[in-house]
């Protein structure tokens, strides 16, 4: 088949649950390729002599070959592919802003002039992962000589499980440290089980578990232990801890019952299974109407889990306009398939409470667009006396999260920005503190779950150069030696 | 999992635990808390630690029986684990040399305050402690603070033991008699405490309360913990949970506990229903 050819094959849908059943279950929301449909979508790919897709993956998949051999039908051969760069593929498959990423410079996409028409990566990618663990196989990777060398990991997030399962394959021991009671940080108490079952996760977790890294849960850095004790302890440590912190709005009535943060929300729904109360135990706030106020991809998650918990009306309060929602285009079309209300350029100025201090409205302002900011978006600007109540049963803040300063707090050394961001080399992630790695959220603010493994991936491979030649200053300029060596 | 050496009934509802908690105990200082997870279903809760003994490596839990996870806990025995204790969480209690200190626990807060004074003293100042319960039989750690304090007054309402009346009486009468106090710390339920701060803001006298809001993970990430204090958010897990009293917003704080009560009042009515046991203060006609 020619190039020609295949380039009029259209993109193969992924099959969906129907809005109107899904909204009353927790089941995921895409079923997956069927093993003929991923082989007709990877037709698609024109296997580019120049793949720009791998410039545009933060971890550097061989795009066009695991594609390749998926069009083969050797399922097994591209699952071995994937796995040399990518650890988690079943989880990157289904949260990965892949319009913006490989899919944004697809040759496809940019033929047809638009990114949607691009080579379903993201899909293909979750299709051959699910394939994988569903044949039950598990494959020992080939091990290394131990190196002798300890390894402490902050945080087992996406940036932490990265660099675990790195180092662990370069022959050093890893204990991942974990606050919560389960692994997999915001994959398991933030992104909803309609969009990612936690069942996945637990599975990446346990293969991490059967090739040798240790997980010590309920340990949180800096209080269990102090931070200088795991220091001395190991040869080197990866700060992982994330962006949970959760910002307010600061306006009146903010602490009414029944106002939550989007991850209190998330984590009372999701990692504590508030769904299932009162069979399990952790109860989570229902209303009629729920509003959630953001624009995001966790204000989506928000907004679908209030319908999945009861919710008539699902409100989305967003101060800008739609085409201006941070919000993965396929998130907002799935919100609003399930019948998620968008009321934008709107933005809450005050909480209304009833007197047991329950809310029972939000005064809410109407925005217009103005001139761009910083970000280069249209700045919104109040419309002054538009202001009106939107009655609701239950607000939900979903504006963002700052970096967890738990750790750092504790961490006097520790080089921080002013917004509680840890300052690392952006080459090797080293932070100031000598042996000591930093990445994901923690460094970068709220942003995704693959920038955080791309983080992670860059650490691993510094920490492991750091480790086998003791080597701290000009290490970027070393691993840069290193890398001109092996090409 | 974390083991359960021991367990006692100290009163009408409320018990000690002691958990096998090497880690725990090894780095906690006074005025810290753990989060507990009973079993795979459980809620995360917050309980300030009560003691630990460094040489068995447990960690001390006092917990009042008042909802189903309570309950359920007061249904453990010996040799039972728990999957979850994490901590110890929160910023310690500062322990200065400040001359005299006065500890008013109320109820169960007189656990978390029993390290607390010790500590006090242990530094070298001098304490007074003021315990106060409803009754007699609420009244815990009577010997233990005791030996933690210089002077201890104890306050029941129904005059069963010590003085009749409030702990803000006993606190009146100190300073009439010509006391005074550096330092207050006070714990117990956030009314009373409430009501100590009113006074003690009153009589000048710096107080620190120990706050028990509602917490999911108890690391900084949820903000369901979060108090109001000298007008800006605070959040009891990684701010406190101890803060200068006259500052806190407790009608905001008593409110938001209230949150879950429904729900509360239903779990524990469902499992006491299908247990077939029954809180103390239920089968004695009591009035929580």
């Amino acid at each position: 088949m020619n190039a020609k050819e295949r380039m009029k094959i259209p993109p193969v849908d992924m099959p969906e649950q129907d809005p109107k059943e899904r909204v009353n279950n927790l089941e995921e929301v895409p079923l997956g390729y069927t093993p003929e449909m991923a082989m007709l979508e990877a037709r698609r790919c024109i296997q580019c002599k120049t793949p720009f897709c791998i410039e545009g993956c933060p971890v550097g998949i061989d795009i066009p070959g695991f594609i390749k051999l998926i069009e083969e039908g050797d399922f097994k051969g591209a699952a071995r592919k994937m796995k040399e760069r990518n650890l988690l593929p079943a989880v990157c498959g289904r949260v990965c802003p892949q319009e913006e990423q490989c899919q944004l410079f697809c040759t496809i996409g940019k033929v047809r002039k638009d990114p949607c028409k691009s080579v379903m990566i993201g899909k293909l990618e979750r299709f051959i992962a699910d394939w994988d663990r569903e044949q039950g196989e598990f494959e020992q990777p080939p091990s290394m000589k131990p190196s002798g060398k300890r390894v402490a990991i902050i945080g087992a997030g996406p940036a932490g499980l990265t660099v675990a399962g790195d180092l662990i394959k370069f022959g050093h021991e890893v204990i991942v440290f974990e606050a919560l009671h389960r692994a997999g940080g915001v994959l398991v108490y933030g992104i909803p089980e309609f969009r990612l079952p936690k069942k996945i996760v637990q599975y990446e977790v346990d293969y991490l578990e059967k090739i040798g890294v240790e997980f010590r849960y309920d340990y949180v850095i800096g209080k269990t232990i102090p931070v200088r004790q795991i220091v001395d302890d190991f040869d080197a440590v990866f700060v992982g801890t994330g962006a949970g912190l959760p910002r307010f709005m600061r306006v009146d009535g903010e602490n009414l019952l029944g106002v939550l943060s989007a991850n209190e929300y998330l984590t009372r729904a999701n990692l504590m299974k508030a769904y299932d109360f009162p069979a399990a135990d952790t109860p989570i706030v229902k209303g009629k109407k729920v509003i959630t106020v953001g624009g995001g991809n966790v204000a989506m998650d928000c907004a679908r889990t209030a319908l999945r918990m009861g919710a008539e009306r699902s409100l989305i309060v967003y101060r800008r306009a739609e085409e201006q929602m941070p919000a993965r285009l396929e998130e907002i079309h799935h919100a609003k398939e399930e019948g998620v209300e968008f009321h934008l350029l709107q933005n809450p100025v005050r909480l209304v409470g009833d007197d047991k201090g329950w809310i029972r409205g939000a005064e809410v302002i109407k925005m217009e667009l103005g001139e761009p900011d910083s970000s280069g978006r249209r700045r919104p600007v109040p419309i002054e006396g538009s202001e009106f109540i939107e009655n609701t049963d239950a607000l939900i803040v979903a504006i963002g999260n700052s970096p967890n300063p738990l750790v750092p707090s504790c961490f006097p050394d520790l080089e921080v920005t002013r917004w509680g961001g840890i300052v690392v080399n952006e080459i090797t992630g080293q932070t100031s503190v000598p042996g000591v790695f930093a990445g994901g959220d923690i460094v970068l603010g709220a942003a995704t779950v693959i920038l955080a493994m791309g983080h992670g991936r860059r650490a691993a491979r510094a920490m492991n150069l750091y480790l086998s030649s003791g080597r701290w200053v000009d290490l970027d300029s070393a691993l840069d030696l290193c890398r001109a060596e092996v090409h | 999992m974390y083991q359960l050496l021991h367990k006692e009934k100290l009163g009408p509802d409320i018990y000690l635990y002691r958990f096998r908690a090497p880690d725990i105990a090894r780095y906690r200082k006074p005025g810290q808390f753990v989060i507990v997870r009973i079993n795979e279903n459980g809620e995360r809760i917050p309980i300030t630690i009560a003691d630990v003994d460094t040489e068995e490596g447990s960690i001390t839990l006092i917990i009042q029986a008042v909802g189903k996870t309570t309950l359920q806990m007061a249904q453990m025995r010996k040799g039972d684990s728990i999957p979850t204790l994490t901590g110890p969480l929160g910023e310690p209690t500062e322990i200065e040399k400040v001359g005299r200190v006065l500890c008013v626990g109320g109820g169960i807060g007189i656990a978390p305050l029993y390290p607390v004074a010790r500590a006090m003293k242990d530094i070298g100042n001098h304490v007074t402690s003021i315990l106060g319960a409803r009754s007699a039989n609420l009244i815990i750690l009577t010997d233990l603070m005791r030996e933690a304090s210089d002077e201890l007054i104890i306050t029941t309402d129904d005059g069963s033991e010590g003085q009749k009346g409030l702990v803000t009486d006993a606190i009146r009468n100190l300073v009439d008699d010509g006391e005074k106090f550096e330092q207050c710390i006070t714990m117990g339920p956030p009314i009373m405490m409430k009501f100590v701060c009113i006074l003690t803001e009153k009589l000048g006298i710096p107080t620190i309360v120990s706050l028990n809001p509602i917490m999911v993970d108890g690391t900084g990430m949820c903000g369901c913990c979060r108090v109001t204090v000298g007008g800006s958010i605070k959040f009891a897990c990684i701010d406190g949970p101890e803060f200068d009293g006259h500052k806190v917003d407790f009608d905001e704080l008593m409110a938001r506990l209230d949150t879950y009560r429904s729900e509360e009042k239903n779990a524990l009515e469902r499992y006491s229903s299908h247990a077939g046991c029954r809180l103390d203060s239920m089968s004695e006609g009591g009035s929580r």
